[in-house]
């Protein structure tokens, strides 16, 4: 797609030594300004959150392992499951797509660094804090936040813990640190593209990332205010959400989920960039329909703002919003049908071979087309009557965050990893972490959709005994699941000690764009002078 | 019918490759019940709503075999290590457009029958009969808008078989002390709402699914087509016991469900009386102590726990409390007017007057709460209806 005639990069001579001098020990991961840096150290916390969430996760599944109580008492499970769902949403998938987004985006399209450098280390260093303040609620008196990821008031107010003003704290500062983000790309994107890059030159993972950053800045301050207003309502006596005072519960839920439905996107939109990355490099073919794939994401996007009530069927909307927020929402499908058949088409016909990313990238276009499927199905309003709230919705959202958003992470790790690192990585373990992966992902996921239609109501510690033997099959696959991700400790470990066969500027035979002809690994600093792209 | 049933064997036959499943379809305990599906339910709406999942699924599992098949033949077919050679196409217009508006076809087709089924659901006008159904932490109060019948009603399965010291019953965790009662062949409507937070009112035979939304009354109906009794639970997260609030539904014939709702009414009338009664009775310590401990363990208890001792943090203990040691007209008033802002609710409606009396007895003397204080129902009926 792109070319550089021009690449200085290859040309690093011993003057430039104290331009390319890299700090050493703490300081340097403290004070950094290098969007390399920042992108591993986004990446690495990401890592850890995503298995400190999948421990509660654990927690849950091993509760739920058999019917009655065994492990945890209801109301610290309610924790779990609400810590669990805030960290794997803003803790491990957002800050592993920033991660992304740091070190790919300025090497994509020429630039030597963010564009704001600053800010990127301060947007990255607020994160541990915030999620320090959440997880230290858990330890409160009476515990953290039980609310569900959600907080639905009045639960979130009248009938909360004290812990609720720490999970806003929390909640803030993560929203700030997100908003700093997504400024960073979108000024880095439309201010130092290399010369030539014009818009429709860019990759698709830049492109994707973009219209994720106008997304971010667009709700992320809805979301603020909603958990300001949870934090008035419960501590300083108003009453936005409290019909005795005036207020609308449900309005909550409106408030909410426009900020919702949009974050749901901001989770995959990245995903579907790395995809179209992937895809055509293994296929040696160029990306089928380009300018449709910029089109789709661009239209999803801007769907993603009126379908919000969808989540929203039961709260008892009028019969004419059920009709308009159920076919907005099927209207969605369209072009997120467009992607899927564009990859398949970037696939037909091509040279294809199975690498590691590949692997990662096949299924999720597998798996992540099934959670979209049934998330067609519960589009259907008076068919969402039943599966809402249950199972089903589960099985739905983590077919598309785990096997769509974190597979297409995993795929983007190993994809440009030996870029990062200069050394092939452990191809023997990855191959276990994939198959590990896959088969106990679909066995903890897969069930879900038939307890959910044959009737148990999602977040509870206890069920009938009817669901009994399928939830022990749910609770293994978890468990198989969870340790399959210490294959992928092991490996990364591995990799950052720069372990392995070292690997060429441009690492897989069919990669083609500017990260690809800077040297392996990544020097310090890139594009110094910026590449010339034809 | 004949479609329904072929769309059952297409489900079944993709879904049941797992012994498990097998035998938990055989296992299922009525006709209509399954594990593995969406049950077809005992309404017309209910029928209609299954139809449309049936119908829904084999859509999405065509579109699925095709995009899969495509990609799965590419991936057998057009491999490197076979020496595929790529070709060079990147777009084709015609295509593209066609994989737009095809989808946007079968998306119609699939709006239309939904729409039609949705409006037929949220027309609750006309009922033969009207149930309010008040939600609260963790329990559902019925009340019959056309009879003087009121009561609540709470999960009946023992806590010694949630904590796994007996054996779980058949119908653990979905039965309830006192379910609701309707007639078959009668539309029903449910006005839904809550005294504190969300709850959702599930009965999936029904396909009636409604947030109680506290402040608001939201509307849902059913006409149920056969007698029998129908479990559900509480679909909304509503705190700490949320999984421990189910819904039972009994249709009664109407001739049956008439001689039933006249025989509550009767019974509501002599509880009155009894009331009454009691007002006129001291209890001894004994008693009140008896009865007070059995009110707590099934009301109080949930909360702040069989001991007493609450969850710090959360719910306040009652051993050792300020409140059931010191003035008794205080402690009184929080059980009959509850705590304004925190999720002590009111329970003059819930309990009668001498089980208000019994249990306050209870928390005042148990667990080394000695204070000696005896409060008799006339003390309750003194203080909700103001001195005789």
């Amino acid at each position: 797609m792109t070319s550089a005639t021009d690449t200085t990069a290859h040309v690093d001579g011993e003057h430039h030594d104290d331009h390319h001098h890299i700090p050493k020990g703490l300081t340097r991961w403290l004070f950094t300004t290098n969007h390399k840096d920042i992108g591993t150290l986004y990446l690495w916390f990401a890592f850890i959150m995503f298995l400190v969430g999948g421990a509660m996760a654990m927690v849950i599944r091993a509760e739920l392992f058999q019917p009655g109580l065994q492990i945890v008492e209801p109301n610290f499970f309610n924790q779990m499951t609400t810590v669990h769902g805030l960290i794997m949403v803003f803790g491990a998938v957002m800050p592993a797509f920033t991660g992304l987004a740091n070190w790919l985006v300025p090497m994509m399209i020429g630039a030597p660094d963010m564009a704001l450098p600053r800010m990127n280390n301060w947007s990255f260093w607020i994160l541990p804090f915030a999620f320090l303040i959440l997880l230290s609620s858990l330890f409160m008196e009476g515990g953290g936040p039980a609310f569900g990821w959600t907080f639905y008031a009045p639960l979130s107010t009248t009938y909360s813990g004290d812990s609720t003003a720490l999970f806003v704290f929390s909640v803030h500062i993560m929203g700030i640190s997100s908003i700093m983000g997504a400024i960073n790309v979108i000024v880095t994107i439309f201010n130092m593209r290399a010369p030539g890059m014009t818009y429709m030159k860019m990759p698709l993972f830049v492109w994707t990332w973009l219209i994720t950053a106008f997304l971010l800045i667009a709700v992320m301050p809805v979301l603020a205010a909603a958990v300001t207003m949870v934090l008035t309502d419960k501590f300083f006596g108003t009453s936005f959400f409290d019909a005795a005072g005036g207020g609308d519960p449900v309005l909550f839920q409106h408030i909410f989920w426009f900020f919702g439905h949009p974050e749901v996107y901001i989770m995959i939109l990245p995903a579907f960039g790395i995809i179209s990355q992937i895809v055509p490099t293994f296929s040696r073919k160029k990306l089928f329909g380009y300018a449709s794939m910029v089109y789709a994401t661009a239209s999803i996007a801007l769907l993603s703002f009126v379908v919000w009530a969808h989540h929203m069927f039961t709260t008892g909307m009028p019969v004419a919003a059920e009709m308009f927020f159920m076919i907005a929402t099927m209207l969605i499908s369209v072009p997120t049908g467009v992607k899927v058949f564009n990859w398949v088409a970037t696939m037909w016909r091509g040279s294809l071979s199975f690498e590691i990313p590949m692997m990662f990238a096949i299924a999720f276009i597998v798996l992540f087309t099934i959670g979209g499927l049934s998330g067609l199905m519960l589009a259907i309003t008076p068919v969402d009557f039943q599966y809402h709230d249950t199972y089903f919705v589960v099985a739905h959202f983590h077919y598309v965050l785990v096997t769509g958003a974190v597979f297409s992470i995993m795929a983007a790790v190993y994809y440009w990893l030996p870029k990062w690192t200069g050394k092939m990585f452990d191809i023997t373990l990855a191959k276990w972490h994939f198959w590990c992966s896959l088969i106990s992902v679909n066995v903890l996921f897969f069930p879900m959709h038939f307890v959910g239609l044959a009737g148990m109501p999602r977040r509870i510690p206890d069920y009938a005994l009817q669901f009994a033997d399928f939830n022990k099959w749910i609770s293994v696959g978890g468990f198989a699941f969870g340790l399959s991700q210490l294959i992928f400790l092991a490996l990364l470990i591995k990799a950052c000690r720069h372990q392995g066969e070292s690997v060429s500027d441009q690492v897989w035979d069919g990669a083609e764009g500017l990260e690809w002809e800077i040297p392996s690994p990544a020097p310090y600093h890139t594009f110094d002078t910026p590449p010339v792209v034809k | 019918m004949k479609c329904r049933n072929l769309l059952s064997f297409l489900a079944c036959s993709t879904f049941a490759f797992t012994s498990t499943a097998a035998e938990s379809v055989s296992g299922a305990e009525s006709q209509g019940r399954s594990d593995l599906n969406l049950r077809p339910g005992v309404t017309d709406i209910s029928n209609q709503v299954y139809d449309l999942h049936m119908l829904m699924f084999l859509i999405c599992v065509i579109i699925a075999v095709l995009v899969f098949g495509v990609m799965f033949y590419s991936m057998v077919v057009h491999r490197k290590s076979k020496n595929a050679k790529p070709a060079n196409f990147h777009e084709n217009i015609k295509v593209e457009i066609a994989w737009t508006v095809v989808p946007f076809l079968i998306l119609i087709g699939m709006a239309v029958p939904a729409a039609n089924t949705l409006i037929d659901m949220e027309d609750a006008s006309k009922p033969d009969m009207t149930v309010l159904i008040t939600g609260s932490q963790w329990k559902w109060h019925y009340k019959y808008m056309d009879n003087d019948v009121e009561y609540f009603s709470v999960l009946a399965t023992q806590q010694e078989q949630i904590k796994n010291r007996l054996q779980k019953g058949e119908n653990y965790l979905l039965e309830v002390d006192r379910p609701l009662v309707i007639p078959t062949g009668q539309k029903v409507r449910f006005l839904i709402t809550s005294d504190d937070v969300i709850h959702s009112w599930w009965v999936p035979d029904f396909a009636v699914k409604k947030d109680a939304n506290p402040g608001f009354i939201n509307e849902a109906w059913a006409r149920v087509n056969e007698p029998g009794i129908y479990r559900g639970q509480c679909a909304e997260l509503c705190g700490k016991d949320h999984g421990f609030m189910p819904v039972v539904v009994i249709a009664k014939e109407p001739a049956e469900y008439q001689a039933w709702i006249e025989e509550q009414e009767a019974i509501a009338q002599r509880a009155k009386e009894e009331e009454q009664r009691l007002l006129a009775m001291n209890m001894s310590m004994d008693q009140l102590m008896t009865q007070g401990k059995k009110t707590y363990d099934t009301v109080c208890a949930a909360c702040h726990m069989p001991n007493g001792e609450g969850l710090p943090g959360v719910f306040p203990a009652i051993k050792g409390s300020p409140i059931a040691t010191g003035d008794v007209d205080a402690h009184i008033d929080i059980l009959i007017n509850g705590v304004t802002g925190t999720s002590m609710a009111s329970f003059a409606k819930q309990l009668t007057m001498s089980e208000i009396a019994a249990v306050i007895t209870y928390q005042r003397n148990a667990w080394g709460n000695n204070t000696g204080d005896m409060v008799q129902a006339k003390d309750i009926n003194a203080a909700m209806n103001g001195k005789e």
